[in-house]
């Protein structure tokens, strides 16, 4: 856990005091990844600084799983903080497996310990270790470089790690798949994050809190849902962006959202069963086919139930798209787009069949967080 | 190097050799040879002193300027030694004679003033170019200070502060032949002796090992930088 008290940071400048960081008040939860987040200036990055010491505090206390790090040496304050930075910051003159087992010797730990730790990291960042830790870092890939950063700051196992930007450098394709494993990672380690970043996709995709910062001032601290459905004022809108409604598509997965019946036929059955199973359920547009292990493999549409008669199984299209239950939302809505559907199956990793999801009910989900707060803000104006 | 260049030295060697054997000239340098000997002897002695001793300040005074908290008074403290350094070296050499009489300790002196300033100069060159995100990562992990000086920056400075050194210690051979005028012998004793009795064969018997020194000290260096700057900063090893 990490808790901010009126953390304050003020630069004496030649043309005057400047606050760049504004009695900021704030809480991790202990497992939890908090991402701060605003434009450049606006305090985020000193106020992580801050916490290792990088930068001196002008004020203002930080705590870490309740204690005062005030009470703490900076070395051994700095040992137990994991620090990833944009720039990576690897050291060039020492090999991949030094890099990595620089804090675990810092700290003291035996050859055996952190060479096996050593290997061990290097697993879970996906790297082959016999084929990277005699390695140099110019040897590595920008993406490479910094898994190789993230195992460094992860090597003594810290409770705590402080990341300013840690991906940002990274090209978008590598770093889509970095955040997913990182995000993967986290899961199993639990570590307490904080997370600075400028963009706000990225914020949303790694985030469990955000916290909003500009000219030094936390000015909103929520889940990236409620950020998104309620800003607090005009200049978190706007740089939410436009399509803020849209962003809240990645925080909800098609699992959550799958409809539990669904109604289907088998090839054997005939058009009008097809037809009688339509009209049961309301389907309008067509009914999906599946075969004995309740896996999709085509769709009848209505129109072809009206014009012919005959079995599904010589009548049906294929199926022009199916959602997966681990996919977002915003992944669903695209396949929906590219293939003109107004609904998708949704299957597990086997391909069995587990419902549908429909472009109504996605924007019935969407709305609802804005008719609610409508109601509110009524009530409350009344 | 092309290949017809190494083919036109191995020419043009092998023409001096034969001219120098066939007209008597090496038969007449080789008689100088117990001399070169000693005076090379005496020649290195010199250059080890000096050298040694200039690398033994002028690192840790590089090091002290590249601290933070000499930022401001760093530059105004190489300017100074800039400046030392445009002093001639012969006339460096006079004004220690003056106080430390002659023999090799004012040449040692001399020599030593003349070395220092490349090496202190890259030293704080090549500290102060290491990447600040290193110093930030260093910083950051926990490193102490010291442990930042030890593991981070100066291996990321070796192979500036090694460049330095080569540069220092090339001059210093091909300087050490003035030791001779404040009595500090060396192959100086010969080119200059060559000089005032007008003959040339006994100034190339100091001419031409003077030379050979230096390219063997430069060359010596370059390999004791290529073992010892790591791996992954070192160009020589990519």
């Amino acid at each position: 856990m990490i808790r901010l008290e009126n953390l304050t940071k003020v630069f004496d400048t030649p043309e005057g005091t400047v606050v760049a960081a504004d009695h900021i008040n704030m809480e991790v939860p202990k497992g939890k990844i908090c991402i701060l987040l605003g434009p450049s200036g606006c305090g985020k990055t000193t106020t992580l600084k801050m916490i290792n010491r990088i930068i001196r505090a002008t004020s203002g206390k930080v705590f870490i799983d309740g204690q005062d790090t005030a009470e703490l040496d900076t070395q051994e304050l700095r040992r137990n903080i994991g620090y990833v930075i944009q720039q990576i910051g690897l050291f060039p003159n020492m090999t991949i497996e030094e890099n990595i087992t620089v804090v675990p010797k810092l700290l003291g730990w035996d050859k055996a310990r952190y060479r096996e730790r050593a290997r061990e990291l290097m697993r879970m960042i996906a790297l082959e270790p016999d084929a990277f830790l005699k390695r140099y870092p110019k040897e590595l890939s920008g993406g490479q470089q910094q898994r190789i950063g993230v195992a460094r700051a992860l090597a003594a196992d810290p409770p705590v790690m402080l990341m300013d930007e840690p991906f940002g450098a990274i090209d978008p394709i590598n770093r889509a798949v970095i955040q997913g494993e990182f995000l993967k990672m986290q899961q199993e380690l639990n570590k307490t994050i904080m997370f600075v970043s400028h963009d706000i996709d990225e914020a949303i995709r790694m985030g469990d809190r955000i916290a909003i910062f500009r000219s030094g001032r936390l000015i909103q601290h929520s889940s990236p849902d409620d950020l998104l459905a309620s800003p607090v004022d005009e200049f978190v809108e706007s740089f939410l962006g436009e399509d803020r409604a849209l962003k809240r598509l990645h925080l909800v997965k098609v699992r959550d959202f799958v409809s539990s019946g669904i109604g289907t036929v088998k090839p054997t059955d005939s058009m009008e069963a097809a037809q009688a199973v339509m009209q049961e359920h309301g389907y309008t547009m067509g009914i999906v086919m599946v075969n004995d292990h309740n896996q999709p493999i085509g769709m009848i549409s209505r129109a072809m139930t009206e014009m012919t008669s005959g079995y599904c199984g010589d009548h049906f299209e294929n199926l022009p798209a199916m959602a997966h239950l681990d996919d977002d939302l915003r992944k669903v809505v695209s396949l929906m787009f590219a293939h003109d559907q107004v609904w998708l199956p949704c299957v597990d990793d086997r391909g069995h069949l587990h419902g549908h999801i429909t472009q109504r009910s996605i924007t019935h989900h969407l709305g609802a967080r804005y008719r609610l707060q409508a109601e509110h803000d009524t009530v409350a104006g009344e | 190097m092309p290949r017809f260049l190494l083919f036109l030295l191995l020419i043009g060697t092998f023409t001096a050799g034969a001219w120098a054997q066939a007209s008597g000239t090496l038969d007449e340098l080789l008689f100088y040879l117990p001399d070169i000997q000693y005076l090379t002897a005496q020649h290195l002695w010199l250059t080890f002193l000096s050298g040694g001793l200039a690398i033994l300040v002028a690192i840790p005074l590089g090091i002290l300027l590249s601290r933070s908290r000499m930022s401001s008074s760093a530059e105004n403290i190489m300017q100074v030694l800039n400046v030392g350094t445009t002093i001639p070296t012969l006339a460096v050499l006079a004004l220690s004679m003056s106080f430390l009489g002659i023999g090799t300790l004012p040449a040692v002196f001399g020599l030593f003033v003349a070395t220092l300033l490349p090496i202190a100069r890259n030293t704080y060159a090549g500290l102060k170019g290491v990447s600040p995100d290193l110093l930030e990562a260093a910083a950051g992990i926990g490193m102490s200070p010291l442990q930042q000086l030890l593991k981070v920056e100066l291996p990321n400075a070796l192979y500036v502060i090694f460049a330095g050194i080569r540069t220092a210690l090339t001059i210093n051979v091909g300087t050490v032949p003035l030791a001779f005028l404040v009595g500090a012998g060396g192959l100086g004793e010969l080119i200059f002796t060559g000089i005032d009795l007008y003959d040339p064969l006994m100034m190339l018997a100091g001419a031409i090992p003077t030379a050979l020194l230096a390219v063997v000290v430069d060359a010596l260096i370059a390999l004791v930088a290529l073992v010892v700057v790591p791996r992954g900063i070192n160009p020589g090893r990519a």
